[in-house]
């Protein structure tokens, strides 16, 4: 106890002496990253022994702590950085400027690309009281969010679903998965934003919203195939004898046995899958869009708002959080035998 | 057929595996009847085709030549036969109450008379108040009783049980060994019993059937003529001694042959 006392107020010293050191010797401006380097060791060494007499009861608080104080600590850091200018404030803007820029982009409307971020909710009752339903849906379809959500949730739907139940028929069909499982593989690996532009062709509007939403489905179906049948080949033999021997019909069997069966399976293939979708309708926004957090992203880029970028990738990540929280929601739902 | 004829009726069963290098006849030649209410345990050297009889039996597996046949009953919606694996095989995505209810949801029962029945099956055998856990909640004991309830709650005309209490522990072995005798006293159901435990088979068979390894066939029949009801306390009898020690000569050789023929 006294030891690990010591050693922290130790480790507090050496790292106040370290900056405190470089400073009156004028060199802190050129050795400032290894010296933030050295202190973020300091502090895992500090953290440690603090977590060594953590009272069992305050142990979750104390996971927590760390879980969530460090990216905070992060953007302190990066904020600081950008003030003293050992980074370029303009193109690495700190974590105050792209929350401005987030709020920006939040409640302004862009006058020259027709759009907003959110679609301006707030205005819905207005719209409503003027011109009905048709007029919110005219007020929405300018958002940049709902333009990427409905992208995602529409290719994921129309590609998880087929590809869950061709996945069950390769899965129990052994012809089947011989004649498709090759070809299976070679799309696989083929990153689907390399399609994009034959999946154009084959619509009567390449620049609409068919391409983008097909070529989402087309990577998500690939790989909840892929998945399923695995998770179907996996499910122990004993348990389709006892189906069978129970008297279950084929759909009974699907119902009861195979989906619950393969059922960790499909979801560590959502999730992957739901992944892979991000990726995709970025890259796809990236290249031809005129209206989605990718394109927005990119856009501010072109135009050389660095702010407003980042206010774009944070709000990718915030949609990706918030789609695996979604799916693990719904896999608490579906298994509640996994506790 | 006639009341009185065999519930179960094997004539001339043979089962050969194609394999790599070439065929490998699992059972031959395997002939036997079943009486009505009678509970038959086949015991053998591990290998010698008897979980294969036993998934023939129950469907699950063809025949390659022969005839295996079991009588239907008086009510034709009754289920010709439910099998205890040995791997439980309960569903861990069902509740144990859904999981005994399983065969009767299969058949279209309603929602209430087949929890009704479930319950009355989880109440005989002290899972009661288990009835809304999942199996990996309770332990690998319950999980062999949740299975044979499931297995009994069917009421099926034959029970199948393939080696249904290999995997468990010895005490809790000799629990469900009278656990088993109690509830067969009370159905007195047609039981065919497969084990590999001669204890087991002599305790609890009206008969015993030893069979020997590759190819698996009969080599002996032993009426065991023990009184029922038994217990765990008949295994003291002389008679019971005599038994075991009648079929432990046969089946030891067996049990030596089997081995020097494993690669």
């Amino acid at each position: 106890m006294t030891q690990d006392r010591r050693a922290i107020l130790g480790f507090l010293l050496a790292g106040v002496a370290l900056h405190v050191g470089l400073a009156l010797t004028g060199l802190w401006y050129a050795w400032a990253w290894p010296a933030i380097g050295a202190s973020f060791v300091l502090l895992i060494l500090i953290c440690e022994r603090i977590g060594r007499h953590v009272p069992v009861r305050a142990r979750k608080t104390y996971e927590r702590t760390l879980a969530l104080g460090f990216p905070v600590l992060l953007l302190a850091v990066w904020e600081l950085a950008g003030a003293l200018e050992l980074i370029s404030p303009i193109w690495f803007p700190p974590p105050s400027a792209i929350g401005r820029a987030l709020w920006d982009v939040s409640v302004n409307y862009d006058r020259f690309s027709e759009t907003s971020l959110l679609g301006r909710p707030w205005l819905i009752p207005q719209e409503y009281a003027q011109g009905g339903l048709a007029a919110v849906g005219t007020l929405l379809s300018e958002s940049h969010l709902l333009a990427t959500l409905g992208r995602v949730f529409a290719g994921f739907l129309l590609g998880a679903i087929p590809g869950i139940l061709l996945g069950v028929v390769m899965g129990l069909n052994q012809t089947v998965r011989l004649m498709l499982d090759t070809t299976l593989a070679a799309i696989y690996v083929l990153p689907k934003i390399a399609i994009f532009p034959v999946v154009m062709l084959m619509f009567a509007d390449p620049f609409g919203e068919g391409p983008k939403i097909v070529v989402v489905a087309l990577s998500v179906f690939i790989l909840m195939t892929i998945n399923t049948m695995t998770g179907v080949r996996n499910i122990d033999p004993v348990y389709l004898m006892a189906g069978r021997n129970y008297g279950a019909g084929p759909l009974q069997m699907l119902r009861h046995v195979i989906l619950p069966g393969a059922m960790p399976v499909i979801f560590a293939g959502l999730r992957i899958a739901l992944g892979t979708a991000m990726i995709v309708i970025i890259s796809v926004e990236f290249l031809r869009a005129k209206q989605g957090v990718g394109y927005m992203t990119f856009y501010h880029w072109e135009v050389l708002v660095p702010e407003k970028m980042y206010a774009g990738l944070v709000v990718v990540m915030i949609l990706g959080v918030t789609l695996t929280g979604l799916l693990h929601w719904l896999q608490k739902r579906l298994m509640p035998w996994k506790r | 057929m006639a009341p009185s004829d065999p519930k179960i009726s094997a004539r001339n069963v043979t089962k050969v595996y194609q394999t790599a290098s070439g065929p490998m006849t699992a059972v031959d030649d395997f002939s036997l009847d079943v009486a009505e209410g009678e509970f038959l345990a086949i015991v053998g050297p591990s290998g010698c085709g008897k979980s294969t009889f036993l998934r023939m039996l129950a469907g699950l597996e063809d025949i390659s030549s022969g005839q295996l046949t079991i009588r239907p009953g008086a009510d034709p919606s009754t289920p010709l036969n439910s099998v205890v694996f040995q791997e439980y095989a309960i569903f861990p995505w069902k509740t144990v109450i859904q999981n005994v209810a399983f065969g009767l949801q299969m058949r279209g029962v309603s929602e209430r008379a087949r929890m009704d029945v479930a319950r009355g099956w989880l109440d005989r055998v002290g899972l009661a108040k288990f009835a809304d856990h999942y199996p990996h909640q309770i332990s690998g004991g319950m999980k062999q009783r949740v299975s044979i309830v499931r297995a009994l709650a069917n009421d099926p005309e034959v029970l199948l049980m393939d080696e249904p209490l290999g995997a468990l522990d010895a005490q809790t072995r000799v629990v469900l060994q009278e656990e088993l005798l109690r509830i067969w006293e009370e159905t007195r159901k047609t039981v065919v019993y497969i084990t590999h435990s001669l204890d087991e088979a002599v305790l609890l068979g009206d008969r015993v059937v030893l069979m020997s390894a590759q190819p698996g066939r009969i080599l002996d029949v032993y009426q065991i003529d023990l009184d029922r009801p038994r217990s765990i306390d008949t295994m003291n009898l002389p008679a019971f001694a005599e038994y075991r020690a009648a079929i432990w000569d046969r089946l030891s050789a067996e049990v030596t042959r089997a081995m020097e023929m494993q690669p």
